[in-house]
């Protein structure tokens, strides 16, 4: 594995912060994991991973089997890159250790959307430089498949920690869906996850991540997105299964004229779950349009489900929407959105609600003739379903298995 | 067609521990249309709700027989599989479930070419994919819970205040998927499915045949017959002649009740 040089500036910030807690969730104990460098074999063809391995990245929504269906891949084990292939002209996928050796360009990239010491995650993934992803579109190319990532936790008491560049260069369109996932269903591991996203004008970027963890799995994802005029990001995420601790709060900032964000979460929370995730949208630029949509469930365990928009250019719009359903069982869910506005002219506006299913629509189901239970379910599902407009419908359908296959853990 | 499909005796009902009906008797016979006429705040929508089995509405005496067999033990969902159906006044809205998958629920889980039919002739094609009762307007809420009806081919269809906000290009398509619900086209004796409407204003019979008519005020059934005798003396004289006349009749009946015991 090549090393990544990190520039002294970085690295002067990164220690400085280096035990600085993070603003929201709690502290994550970085001396209990093993911070391991080992290699991991590097695997030319996907297909021959471990049969285990394989079967839990497909739950993460990452196919090894059959790549027909996607036009590149990247598998990432603990803190080695283990595979990276493309399949369609235009588009790069490597280590992004392989991209900082290859173009000297990445520094205007390195560290610039998210900033390195806004804790001591951040500040760990630089002090520690291991490996990453890095996923471009050439201008004016756009992708029919997705390309997949997988970031794979294969060892106990593993903290992996990954830093992702994407970009999407002008007039181009590119689909990534990312897979994160865990050997074991019960072994600590940590996942310190740092990914800077950069949609050029007019560029078209959609990021579908399904986190699969484990119960004794902590995750700190520290993401940020920049977007130029006319681009548009569209961000699903999907957390179905149980996680120890995950703390989140991407932002993105619109930088460019009519720049569009969309972020839809789907998030579940079982007993000994603790998730605190919001999406935040700065809305800097003229025309610029954000939509925001959360879908939270607690079968025991705790949700803070955060939304943050803040206008600040004329004839801005956005959407803010928190929708959390207390299923079952001891857990919480606290809906938190925020707006901000700092001109005249701005449309804001945001609905939560949090709350069991209405005995009145089971009701109205069950006199369709649906027992109890599939009134419920009917309902639940429903209460999952994101259509997701500008997603394709390939991947959308995808979307809608990767949550469809956990559905029935929730009854 | 004799048999009967619903035979309610002396049925008592309480919400929330208030009496709403109370002595109701009523009988509908397969592929026959009752009429339950009736002030807003009668009872109505009670004894529909609890004909239907919902929990709020408790059921304190009497009976409802239901194709012979005594239905005051099961659920909602299980008088549904035994050949019930509703049509709600206001259903409420459920995010995230679409028209299409209330339909495909209401056919038994099968979805494909007769359903989107029944959509198209409901003229629902356009809220397939919405979200069940989502902004929908009064007519659309209507011929929803009409298609929904119709996929489920109910054996007893309740439908609860059909014309209720409406207009008038809307109410003859209703009347019409009420008529195709309730088998009209049929002949008389081949007909199975019954109905029993509640109607405030009793617009629907303008669309819809039905053979008995029946009042309720105050949680009582008072009277029985031809509906649109019933309709026409309703227009005009108003609920109010009804409601005289059931004092009149129940003082009548409390004394001929007296002379019965007291010879």
């Amino acid at each position: 594995m090549s090393e990544v040089k990190p520039s002294k500036t970085y690295t002067d910030r990164a220690k400085a912060a280096s035990a600085k807690p993070a603003a929201l969730g709690e502290d994550i104990d970085l001396g209990m994991y093993i911070s391991s460098s080992d290699e991991q074999p590097y695997q030319a063809d996907p297909s021959r991973l471990p049969a285990k391995a394989k079967e839990q990245m497909l739950e993460a929504g990452v196919i090894l089997d059959d790549v027909s269906q996607r036009s590149g891949t990247y598998i990432q084990m603990d803190n080695a890159a283990v595979h990276s292939s493309v399949r369609q002209e235009g588009i790069e996928v490597m280590a992004v250790s392989q991209a900082l050796g290859k173009y000297d360009w990445m520094a205007d990239y390195w560290w610039q959307a998210v900033a390195v010491d806004i804790d001591k995650y951040t500040a760990n993934v630089e002090l520690t430089q291991y490996d990453g992803y890095f996923i471009r579109a050439l201008p004016g190319y756009k992708t029919i498949f997705p390309v997949q990532a997988c970031l794979y936790l294969s060892k106990a008491r593993i903290a992996q920690k990954v830093h992702n560049i994407i970009i999407a260069e002008e007039n181009s369109e590119l689909h990534i869906i990312t897979g994160c996932t865990t050997a074991s269903r019960e072994d600590p591991g940590l996942h310190l996850g740092v990914s800077e996203f950069y949609i050029k004008r007019g560029a078209k970027l959609t990021f579908t991540m399904i986190h699969s963890w484990n119960p004794e799995v902590a995750v700190r994802p520290r993401t940020a997105a920049i977007v130029e005029e006319n681009g548009l990001f569209l961000s699903n995420y999907v957390l179905m299964k149980p996680v120890r601790s995950l703390q989140m709060y991407p932002a993105a900032t619109c930088v460019g004229d009519n720049a569009v964000v969309r972020y839809n979460s789907i998030l579940v929370a079982a007993p000994g779950s603790s998730l605190d995730v919001g999406s935040r949208v700065l809305l800097n630029a003229k025309g610029a349009k954000t939509e925001i949509i959360s879908r939270a469930i607690t079968t025991g365990g705790n949700i803070i489900a955060r939304g943050y928009i803040e206008g600040n250019a004329p004839e801005v719009k956005g959407h803010l929407e928190c929708r959390g359903l207390i299923l079952q069982g001891e857990g919480m869910i606290h809906a938190i959105p925020e707006l901000k506005g700092t001109l005249p002219g701005i449309d804001l506006s945001h609905e939560a609600a949090v709350g069991k299913i209405a005995e009145e629509e089971l009701e109205y189901l069950m006199a369709r003739g649906l027992t109890r239970a599939e009134a419920t379910a009917t309902i639940v599902r429903g209460f999952l379903r994101v259509d997701v407009e500008g997603l394709p419908a390939m991947l959308s359908a995808e979307l809608q298995r990767a949550i469809e296959a956990s559905e029935k853990d929730l009854m | 067609m004799d048999d009967v499909i619903l035979s309610i005796e002396r049925l008592t009902v309480e919400v929330e521990g208030r009496e709403i009906l109370h002595n109701v008797d009523l009988e509908i016979k397969a592929g026959e249309t009752s009429v339950l006429f009736g002030p807003n705040g009668s009872g109505k929508t009670t004894l529909l709700m609890a004909i239907m089995g919902f929990p709020k509405y408790q059921v304190t005496k009497g009976s409802i027989v239901f194709k012979g067999k005594d239905i005051l033990g099961l659920s909602t969902d299980e008088r549904a599989r035994l050949g019930m159906g509703m049509s709600f006044q206001r259903p409420p809205v459920v995010r995230g479930v679409k028209t299409r998958d209330m339909l495909t629920v209401c056919a038994g889980g099968e979805g494909g070419e007769a359903l989107d039919a029944v959509a198209e002739h409901a003229n629902l094609t356009d809220l397939l994919d919405r979200e069940i009762n989502y902004g929908f307007s009064g007519g659309e809420i209507k011929r929803s819970e009409l298609a929904q009806l119709l996929a489920q081919s109910p054996d007893l269809a309740l439908l609860d205040e059909p014309e209720s906000g409406v207009d008038l290009v809307n109410i003859a398509l209703i009347g019409e998927l009420i008529n195709e619900l309730l088998e009209k086209g049929h002949r008389i004796r081949d007909r199975r499915h019954a109905g029993l409407i509640i109607t405030h204003t009793g617009h629907i019979l303008d669309y819809v045949s039905a053979r008995t008519g029946y009042v309720m005020c105050d949680g009582v059934i008072g009277c029985e017959g031809d509906p649109r005798e019933i309709l026409k003396t309703i227009k005009e004289k108003g609920y109010e002649e009804c409601i005289r006349c059931f004092i009149g009749r129940s003082r009548n009946e409390r004394s001929k009740t007296f002379q019965n015991i007291h010879g």
